[in-house]
């Protein structure tokens, strides 16, 4: 490769006394300091600002009405139209998993359930929130649409176990999902 | 015999309410402004929430305060931290280190005049600890002792972080020595005294060094003061020299930003107190914010006048009273403290601007620049200030020698900084 050799630019007199440059930044930084005093910083009113800087305070203010449709927050197992859990407990996801959040403890269906053919349905199902990075992996994988990333952010607890997401407050979370969800239509 | 209790009492009382009651509740407030106005220039909003939790005791609603205790907090969690001493290090220095930076920084409080003698039933009290007549050489030589402690933290860690920080503290602390020392005689050439309270009372009645837009005959809005003013705006120009050069040093003898190279994080991970944890640690930085204090009080009561409020309106509420109590000492406390918040500021505002230099070019400036500018504007001074007893001829005479003095200052460091010739291209 050939060697380039950079000359430094020379820079002329008032650059070299660099006052010009100081108080350029003096303006620079008083002119944000006002404006975001006043609430008008750039992308303040995109970013919901609480009027100071372009910060949203969290807990008196929320992002909720502003995520984005793409939104990955907790994942969470849903039902579809008829109440059928449609985790098969195949344990695709917990395979997945990067950090290994989820723990599933299959079970069979018994023979006199109405959904007998299904055959299996999760017994245990824990998600690790400490965990759970968000990644979506879970959601990619399985092959019956049972597990989705919902737009919960807040998942907060007094002790780690706290953070154990057990299957039913996986349901809780999840909710119903309804019609055949192909994951690589729009969202139904 | 009741005489000496009682100046004793006075004394003690003084120093408890200057030093601890005025000087280090600045320290966190200092912390405090840095954290919400860098926050505010960088769009942000900073720490707005420690505050008294009321609604614990069952109240509607918290008690944040704008977060104005969150320097309390900080505070409490070094306390609470562990105060952990490495296995390397040499111990008796590391332990001393901490406390050697601090003390020098609040031992310079006691020149520094706070207000105008405050009158308490008739007993006139000056506002300053130690009304000593050297106050600006005193401040130096004590505040230049926390080189020591910066010296002894980054040689005492033992790992090589730290000792770079320690070097380099004490390379730029020296240097900038020099420029500060100089860069102030021309002032002390003017006022012709050392005394830092005379120095303030001189520019009540004077006029600010650099602002001097009133004088013993008037402000400038009476023609008194137009006819009488030639020398003051003259000896303005070597002031604002001084002024310019002054406070750039003071900025390089606190290690604040544009030149905090003996802590830079991005290449010497926290410099001299890598190694320091819990209190040792916040004696460091209470130490740095201390010295930046004192820095800016400096600055205000040699240019800009102190507790002086300024045209004129020191001696008109000279004998203000209400039960006993002059109010002017108390208005003068309060025309300083906003002087030294605002300056504290602007300490700030030029942290979150300028960016760091090189330390070459530190060194550059420090060595080249202003030790040779300070010294032609001792000169340039001195003639300003013996103009009016000389002749034409003498000054036009000292005026050919300070131009030639000043083109040869500038050849030499020209000539000093040209780059070697490279030998093989
Ligand atoms: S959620 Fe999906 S991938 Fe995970 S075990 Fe159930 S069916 Fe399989
Ligand atoms: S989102 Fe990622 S980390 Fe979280 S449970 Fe699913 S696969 Fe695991």
């Amino acid at each position: 490769m050939a060697v380039v050799k950079l000359q430094r630019p020379k820079l002329n007199f008032g650059e070299k006394i660099y006052f010009g440059a100081l108080i350029k930044g003096f303006f620079l930084t008083m002119s944000h300091a006002v404006k975001s005093l006043r609430g008008k910083s750039v992308g303040a009113e995109t970013l919901a600002s609480s009027g100071l800087g372009v910060t949203m305070q969290f807990p008196e203010q929320r992002w909720d009405s502003h995520l984005p449709e793409y939104y990955r927050g907790a994942p969470a197992l849903v039902t579809d139209e008829q109440g059928r859990e449609r985790c098969v407990s195949c344990q695709l996801c917990e395979f997945i998993c990067p950090p290994k959040a989820i723990k599933i403890k299959p079970s069979e269906i018994p023979s006199d359930d109405p959904w007998a053919k299904v055959e299996k349905r999760p017994l245990e199902f824990d998600i690790d929130m400490i965990r759970c990075i968000y990644c979506g992996m879970c959601e990619e994988v399985c092959p019956e649409q049972a597990i989705y990333l919902r737009k919960d952010y807040l998942i907060t607890g007094l002790k780690r176990a706290d953070m154990v997401h057990d299957k039913k407050r996986l349901y809780e979370i999840g909710g119903v999902r309804v019609g055949l969800v192909n994951k690589w239509n729009e969202l139904k | 015999m009741p005489d000496i209790v009682f100046q004793i009492a006075i004394i003690i009382t003084k120093i408890v309410v200057l030093t601890f009651i005025v000087v280090l509740p600045l320290v966190p407030l200092s912390v405090y402004f840095e954290r919400r106005f860098s926050a505010v220039i960088q769009d942000r909003v900073g720490p707005n929430r420690v505050g008294i939790p009321f609604t614990l005791l069952g109240f509607k609603k918290d008690f944040h305060f704008f977060g104005l205790i969150q320097p309390i907090a900080d505070g409490l969690k070094l306390f609470l931290k562990e105060d952990f001493t490495p296995d390397h290090v040499r111990k008796v220095f590391y332990w001393m280190a901490p406390a050697l930076t601090v003390v020098p920084a609040l031992i310079t409080v006691c020149v520094v005049p706070f207000g105008s003698p405050i009158s308490i039933f008739g007993h006139s009290e000056k506002l300053v600890i130690a009304d000593l007549d050297i106050g600006p050489l005193f401040i130096f030589s004590v505040a230049s002792l926390s080189v020591y402690g910066i010296t002894l933290a980054g040689w005492s860690s033992n790992s090589k972080f730290p000792f770079i920080g320690g070097v380099r503290s004490t390379a730029q602390m020296i240097s900038y020595e020099i420029a500060l020392g100089l860069s102030i005689i021309p002032v002390l050439m003017y006022y012709g005294d050392l005394n830092l309270s005379k120095i303030v009372q001189y520019q009540a009645d004077n006029g600010w060094l650099i602002a001097p837009l009133w004088n013993e005959h008037g402000t400038i809005f009476s023609p008194a003061y137009w006819s009488t003013c030639g020398p003051q705006w003259l000896f303005w120009f070597p002031a604002a020299i001084a002024f310019l050069i002054f406070t750039i040093s003071i900025f390089a003898e606190t290690n604040r930003m544009p030149f905090d190279l003996p802590e830079c994080e991005t290449e010497l991970v926290g410099g001299y107190h890598t190694e320091y944890s819990s209190m040792k640690f916040a004696m460091f930085f209470m130490g740095e914010y201390a010295a930046m204090v004192i820095g800016s009080a400096l600055i205000i009561t040699l240019f800009l006048g102190g507790w002086s409020m300024g045209f004129t309106l020191d001696a008109k509420i000279a004998d203000w009273h209400i039960a006993g109590i002059g109010l002017a000492g108390l208005i003068h406390i309060g025309v300083f403290l906003t002087k030294l918040i605002g300056f504290i500021l602007f300490f700030i505002l030029v942290r979150w601007t300028v960016p760091r230099f090189r330390y070459d070019q530190l060194m550059k400036l420090g060595w080249v620049v202003f030790f040779e500018a300070a010294l032609i504007n001792v000169f340039l001074a001195a003639l300003v200030v013996a103009a009016p007893q000389l002749g034409p001829v003498i000054i036009g005479l000292g005026a050919v020698l300070l131009a030639v003095v000043t083109v040869a200052v500038i050849w030499v460091a020209k000539v000093s900084e040209e780059t070697p010739k490279v030998l093989r291209a």
